[in-house]
């Protein structure tokens, strides 16, 4: 392999990769605004000048290719100078209005003026006035002025989305980005730009001045909008979402994610629909009551029934463990009906990421046993049955199946017998005898396994009654570190909800199975021992990035350009 | 350092007891004719110089608009965390403003970090030190005890210009 010295370092790299590239391999940060690893070499910003030996001039890291014996210095006197220069350079026109800008924090622009910037400018003429609060597309708002026009958006949402909506007009510093004349900058990956812009000029409409970045804790997780399962990374300020950014990991998302997946996944964990304690249902309607109470009537009411009129309906919203005791207590109780919904929305998919399949663990639930087994019925032939009342009582894991359509809502009305795991209030607990308040994805742990068989961790971002954030080892922010019950920001709402496979191991109990866990983790654990396909998987070889399931064959998934 | 052996017992004078009364009672009146210093609070009310550093307030601009643009820096450089703000999207030039701003009067410790760390010099530490309440909520100062008008700081304002 060749190799080259950066910074006295040697450092081996592969043909055809640029000096910035070899350096981000070795370790060795080249500071950069517009070269980005998924795009393409634009070379404008010219803040990553090197020097290079026997070069009479310095050249910029991200467009000089790299070859065998090249001496670089990335700190030398005269690099240094060059930085500061083009650092001066950029800030001429860029506003100082960090106090309002909500990059602010982690703003490259920001870091490299703390880093490698003089501290003042000579320029004393008046900066130059562009247009602010541009509305760029339904989701993105664009500041003019603190566009140090990289062109990063431009050029992803011409390789990345695929969709040319994006350019500059105008030259030198009256340069400014703008949609095409009647396009709307609406594509289905805008929010993307967010991420990628080095500084402030685009922001995201939904989450604009929501909250500052430090004030946030950021916890590691998994877009539970379709199949693809897009690494996140969930940011909660007084224990609620505020947004979701996607997290690099090349073989499931590589650094992107989707408009919908970022927006519509997350909100129903703060909203109001959610369900707070268990209830049951007398005299028509829903009322609180204890847990000890809700599953005693779910064990009595379940007893009254043969196990041939009883359905499990597991989840694809659910994790694998809460659906691994599912099928153990279905399997426990001899009920073989036991299947999940799929939700496909057929044609609604893309190139890049969205996935018909609107379920992140479609293929978890599966592997974790629901499927109906010994001549059980299929989810088809138990909504059949419910109909003709031969199935009378069906127990429903986290799934709106009354919202699938009028049809299936006509069914439920017929059971003797409903009884949910929840989330929030929907259509289906409006038939619900029993309904079990379950925790939303950001408030526990446990894995999904998406469409190409990556079983990856969900780790809880948000409390819920039962959990603490420093007992739990949850991501915590200064404000979550220091806050006593005394202090108003530091009580934001949480539910009485616990994880699906806890309320399963409670009503196990009662049907005289010992499924004692205390932890996910320990379900999992389990779950590897006894199923196939997850053998030899554990939390810690999961890790951040996945791992594959195992004794199954699946197509590859193309490559996330 | 050898310790300095106590006297045990009063001496001759001392336990004469007179010339002692006439001693304290000299200071008495050689006390009485010199200018009084004790100031009969709460009849009469401190006035703090420009320097002193009362519960910090946020400056009202005359248009009856605060001056705060909710970026966050005086709560997280609070080392109390006596701070919350909570930021929103206004019509106005500035773009943003504190739809909440609370100082929780129980936390803070008057240290002036965040009069200090304002980039646009909205929240002062004013002259104001009589805080006085019965329950911890009422400690929670939110934007309608912390605006000030402008006019009504201008000594700080000017402290600070001159000597920040």
């Amino acid at each position: 392999m060749p190799k080259i010295t950066i910074d006295g370092k040697e450092l081996e790299f592969k043909q055809g990769q640029t000096i910035i590239e070899a350096a981000k391999q070795g370790g060795i940060d080249i500071p950069h605004f517009c070269w980005h690893s998924s795009l393409s070499v634009s070379g404008n910003c010219r803040i990553c000048l090197v020097e290079v030996e026997k070069l009479p001039k310095l050249v910029i890291a991200c467009s000089t290719l790299a070859a065998d014996g090249m001496v670089v210095q990335t700190a030398s006197q005269k690099t240094l100078d060059a930085r500061n220069a083009v650092m001066e350079f950029i800030l001429i026109n860029h506003p100082l209005d960090c106090p309002i800008c909500d990059e602010a924090g982690e703003c490259k622009l920001q870091d490299y003026a703390y880093e490698h910037s003089v501290g003042e400018s000579r320029f004393v003429e008046e900066k130059n006035h562009k247009d602010k609060r541009v509305q760029l597309g339904p989701r993105i708002m664009f500041d003019g002025e603190r566009c140090i026009s990289c062109s990063r958006c431009i050029r992803f949402s011409d390789e990345i989305a695929g969709k040319n909506q994006l350019t500059f007009v105008k030259r030198g510093d009256r340069v400014t980005i703008t949609t095409f004349p009647g396009e709307s900058f609406d594509n289905n990956y805008t929010l993307n730009t967010v991420d990628i812009c080095p500084v402030g000029a685009l922001t995201s409409a939904d989450f604009r001045f929501k909250s500052r970045v430090w004030e946030m804790s950021a916890t590691d997780s998994v877009c539970v909008g379709c199949s693809r399962g897009c690494n996140t990374e969930v940011w909660v300020r007084d224990n609620k979402i505020q947004r979701l950014t996607p997290r690099h990991n090349e073989a499931v998302n590589s650094h992107w994610m989707c408009d919908y997946g970022r927006l519509n996944t997350f909100k129903f964990v703060n909203d109001e629909t959610r369900v707070d304690g268990p209830s049951i249902r007398r005299e028509g309607q829903l009322i609180k009551v204890s847990w000890d109470e809700a599953l005693n009537l779910a064990h009595d009411r379940l007893r009254e029934f043969k196990t041939s009129e009883i359905a499990f309906i597991g989840s694809a919203f659910a994790t694998a463990e809460d659906n691994y005791l599912f099928a153990r207590l279905a399997k426990h109780m001899g009920v073989h009906n036991i299947d999940f919904a799929r939700h496909i929305a057929h044609g609604d998919f893309d190139n890049l990421l969205l996935l018909e399949d609107k379920t992140p663990n479609s293929l978890g639930a599966e592997l974790a046993g629901i499927k109906p087994e010994h001549g059980g019925l299929s989810f088809d032939e138990i909504m059949e049955a419910v109909k003709i009342k031969k199935i009378k009582a069906l127990y429903i894991l986290e799934d709106d199946l009354a919202g699938l359509g009028e049809e299936y809502a006509a069914a439920l009305g017929k059971l003797d017998l409903l009884i949910v795991h929840a989330v929030n209030y929907n259509k289906t607990t409006d038939y619900a005898d029993v309904v079990l308040p379950s925790a939303a994805f950001a408030e526990k742990n446990g894995i999904f396994v998406n469409f190409a068989g990556t079983a990856q961790r969900l780790k809880p971002a948000t409390t819920t009654l039962e959990t603490d954030r420093a007992l739990d080892g949850m991501s915590m922010s200064r404000w979550d570190v220091f806050g006593t019950k005394f202090d108003r920001w530091a009580n934001g709402s949480r539910y009485d909800a616990r994880p699906s496979w806890r309320i399963v191991s409670m009503l196990s109990q009662k049907f005289g199975l010992k499924l004692k866990f205390q932890m996910a983790e320990e379900v999992f654990r389990s779950l590897s021992e006894h199923n196939k396909h997850f053998e030899g998987l554990d939390y810690d070889n999961i890790g951040r990035k996945g791992a594959l399931v195992k004794n199954i064959s699946l197509p590859v998934p193309e490559k996330i350009k | 350092m050898p310790v300095k052996k106590r006297k045990k017992d009063l001496n001759l004078m001392e336990n004469l007891y007179i010339p002692e009364i006439a001693k304290g009672l000299a200071l008495t009146f050689k006390t009485m004719f010199k200018p009084k210093v004790t100031m009969e609070y709460p009849e009469v009310k401190f006035q703090p110089p420009a320097s002193y550093r009362g519960r910090p307030v946020l400056v009202q601009e005359e248009s009856g608009v605060e001056r705060c643009v909710a970026c966050g820096l005086c709560s997280r450089v609070c080392p109390a965390l006596a701070i919350e703000v909570r930021a929103s999207e206004t019509e106005l030039e500035k773009e943003r403003y504190p739809e909440k701003f609370e100082i929780n009067m129980l936390r803070c410790i008057f240290c002036g970090f965040c009069e200090e760390v304002c980039p646009e010099e909205a929240i002062v530490m004013s002259k104001d030190y009589e805080l006085v309440f019965t329950d911890r909520e009422d400690a929670i100062y939110g934007k309608d005890k912390l605006l000030v008008p402008v006019a009504n700081l201008k000594d700080r304002l000017e402290f600070l210009r001159n000597f920040k």
